[in-house]
């Protein structure tokens, strides 16, 4: 087993067990599921409006070429500097030069899973540079030195109160035990940190080709923030964050913060298209956009999976997922957690390290009917089965498959095996999961029925004879 | 930096796309979505400019926004003094704008103005941002900002009251009519533009919301009656 699953199936035993996790994170969704049932209710029709946006991801990531380079060119003619990277740390390593010819030192990053997933942040602290997460949830979690939890609620699964030890203990502050206060000690502190930052982190939610504008979409105000008072901005982009047109965004907004968050808009969106214009009195006077592949053209091409290219990280597949409710975001070990990540993670970072997420699965279907563009993603979780299976096979299945299909063929056989289970049954019953029994990893965590007093065809020959 | 990798990524992705996905958001009827522009499948938007408003008030107050209706300009002015008074205010920052500048000078109060290159302190210090907007929209109960109408990037999320200054021709039904607008009033859409859409809010901190999270506790819309 590799080590990536060995720690999985750790983490995920362990969690399950969790009845305060389970009940907290319950809590915290029960909220959303009412929230997003309200909003999705006032949708003159919200399938046709999935299949609208899922039309419009349709069209730009089977198109992408194009979109890109046209988003380039809209951006480039207004003084955006755009670099393209091939992976992660050529993505961090041009950022970092452009800190140093700009002279940063201090850097303030609004919330970014695309910058989570290259690591970003830890790049640049190791080249000398002080950064802070300006999102409360990510600020709460970088303090405490953990991944975030939900790529959208990153901080989920903590308490007020374990939030205002972590405050006492990094911030010095007083205790606090209402959201509010503890919201406004976090307000206090970025307040400064706003003012002295010389450059400007963010991600994009989305990147319009039509008019060169990149998209963010946030509910606390620190991206607007951060995108604005740094002399430098610096906004990392996933090449398939991109749509055609303009008007894509008057759907997929919306849909974004009502499969989201249960709003009908998010508090801040936020079109940016360029730095400081001559006549404009504030703003950066820097704007770079850095276009990141890390290994999503493997998964575009993948054309059968290609889809998932047309995710918009709303996490709603998470919020509706059994696995996800059960076992928590840290247990995936991934960026990007529950269905949407145990889908993209084997071809991110390698199908046979990664492929025990998409086992993790009740293939229930749940997550593809939540997805607002329509990505099919419980039959991405058996195509990564399929294919995983088909690249390095397991030598023991094949034959336990032809046995069993040779013993079906055969009903003389297994009319004999009834009677055989109804005397063996209370020998599996007493060994079942134990050293003993040669099926404990099946046994160990299911029941075994136990045996019926009298098969069908017994029962129906018992009735027949007496007539 | 050189920027070798531009190539090579677009070389991969003509090669993956040489192979064609199937459209599978066709299916169950996704087809008949084809052919309507997506708005229609969005929350409906009335047609006459009086429901237009009710609709922007009723999601506005859904979303903690203070939207008051002004007969006119006298009233706003009286507006802003009512909540300098209530608030205490000390210091005031506000951009030149037509619907502004009148009830700027009868405020009285020293005012930042960002229409000039300012100090980014200074305005974090201000007690309130007074700005013009673009266009509201109805369907989201939203504030579409840009630098032009709004004295810049930051006027508008620093300062913790933010205070917008409208007539109810701006009224709009939804994102699309905004673009459309914006589009009409500047040729092209410019390099800053924000949808606010009520005071900013968090609920990171076990999904309990909470105002003020790092923009505008409060958010005031002063909506003048008359042109």
């Amino acid at each position: 087993m590799p080590a990536e699953a060995a720690q999985f199936h750790h983490d995920a035993e362990r969690l399950t067990h969790d009845l305060r996790h389970r009940s907290l994170i319950q809590k915290a969704l029960g909220g959303y599921y009412v929230k997003r049932d309200e909003q999705k209710a006032k949708y003159t029709s919200w399938q046709m409006a999935r299949a609208s946006a899922a039309a419009a991801k349709y069209e730009a990531v089977n198109h992408l070429d194009t979109y890109l380079l046209e988003f380039t060119a809209k951006l480039e003619a207004r003084g955006t500097k755009v670099f393209w990277a091939a992976d992660g740390a050529e993505a961090a390593a041009y950022i970092a030069s452009v800190a140093r010819e700009a002279e940063v030192k201090r850097i303030i990053k609004s919330k970014t899973m695309t910058g989570e997933e290259i690591h970003l942040g830890q790049a640049l602290e190791k080249a000398g540079l002080e950064v802070v997460e300006s999102d409360l949830g990510e600020f709460i979690v970088q303090l405490r030195e953990e991944p975030p939890y939900h790529i959208v609620f990153p901080s989920m699964h903590l308490t007020r109160g374990e939030i205002s030890e972590t405050f006492e203990k990094m911030l010095g502050s007083a205790p606090a035990d209402t959201p509010e206060e503890l919201t406004m000690i976090a307000r206090d502190v970025m307040r400064m940190k706003y003012c002295q930052a010389d450059m400007g982190i963010s991600g994009a939610n989305f990147a319009v080709a039509e008019t060169g504008h990149i998209s963010i979409t946030e509910n606390e105000g620190n991206a607007r923030l951060s995108t604005t008072l740094p002399k430098v901005l610096v906004s990392i982009v996933g090449i398939e964050k991109v749509v055609p047109k303009l008007d894509d965004l008057a759907v997929l907004l919306p849909m974004l913060a009502t499969a989201g968050a249960g709003q009908n808009m998010t508090c801040y969106n936020t079109l940016l298209g360029g730095p400081r214009e001559p006549g404009e009195t504030d703003g950066p006077e820097e704007f770079h956009v850095v276009l990141l592949d890390n290994r999503r053209t493997a998964l575009l091409a993948d054309a059968e999976q290609r889809d998932a290219l047309h995710c918009i990280r709303c996490g709603a597949c998470l919020n509706v997922c059994p696995i996800f409710k059960n076992i928590g975001g840290h247990s995936y070990g991934t960026t990007y957690q529950g269905p949407i990540g145990s889908v993209i993670t084997p071809h991110l970072r390698g199908l046979q390290s990664w492929k025990h997420l998409s086992f993790s699965s009740s293939l229930c279907g749940a997550c593809s009917e939540a997805c607002p563009v329509k990505i099919d993603l419980h039959h991405h979780l058996l195509q990564n089965r399929r294919n995983a299976i088909a690249q390095r096979p397991v030598w023991w299945e094949k034959p336990i498959f032809i046995g069993f299909a040779w013993f079906m063929r055969r009903p003389a056989l297994y009319r004999m095996a009834a009677p055989m289970l109804r005397l063996g049954g209370p020998i599996l019953h007493a060994i079942r999961g134990k050293f003993f029994d040669p099926a404990r990893l099946w046994t160990g965590t299911r029941d075994l029925p136990p045996a019926p007093a009298q098969s069908f065809k017994e029962f129906w020959r018992a009735r027949y004879a007496k007539r | 930096m050189p920027n070798d990798s531009r190539e090579k990524i677009l070389r991969r992705i003509r090669e993956a796309l040489s192979v064609t996905a199937p459209a599978r958001h066709l299916a169950h009827g996704g087809d008949q979505a084809a052919g309507h522009p997506p708005q229609d499948w969005l929350p409906d938007v009335p047609e006459s400019p009086d429901a237009l408003v009710a609709l922007f008030e009723k999601n506005s107050r859904d979303l903690k926004t203070d939207v008051r209706r002004c007969a006119d300009p006298a009233a706003v002015a009286a507006e802003l003094a009512t909540l300098a008074r209530e608030e205490g205010w000390k210091s005031v920052a506000s951009h030149h704008f037509a619907l502004g500048d009148d009830a700027m000078r009868s405020l009285g109060l020293p005012a930042l103005l960002t229409d000039a290159p300012y100090e980014k302190a200074a305005l974090e210090r201000c007690d309130v941002g007074i700005s013009g907007c673009d266009v509201l929209v109805a369907q989201t109960g939203g504030i579409v900002v840009t630098s032009a109408s709004a004295g810049g990037r930051a006027l508008s999320v620093l300062p913790p009251h933010h205070i917008v200054i409208a007539t109810r021709r701006q009224l709009v039904g939804d994102l699309s009519d905004a673009f459309d607008a914006v589009r009409a009033a500047y040729g092209s859409i410019p390099s800053f533009l924000s949808f606010i859409t009520g005071p900013s809010r968090t609920g990171d901190i076990e999904r309990i919301l909470v105002l003020g999270a790092h923009g505008p506790k409060k958010l005031t819309v002063l909506l003048l009656e008359t042109p």
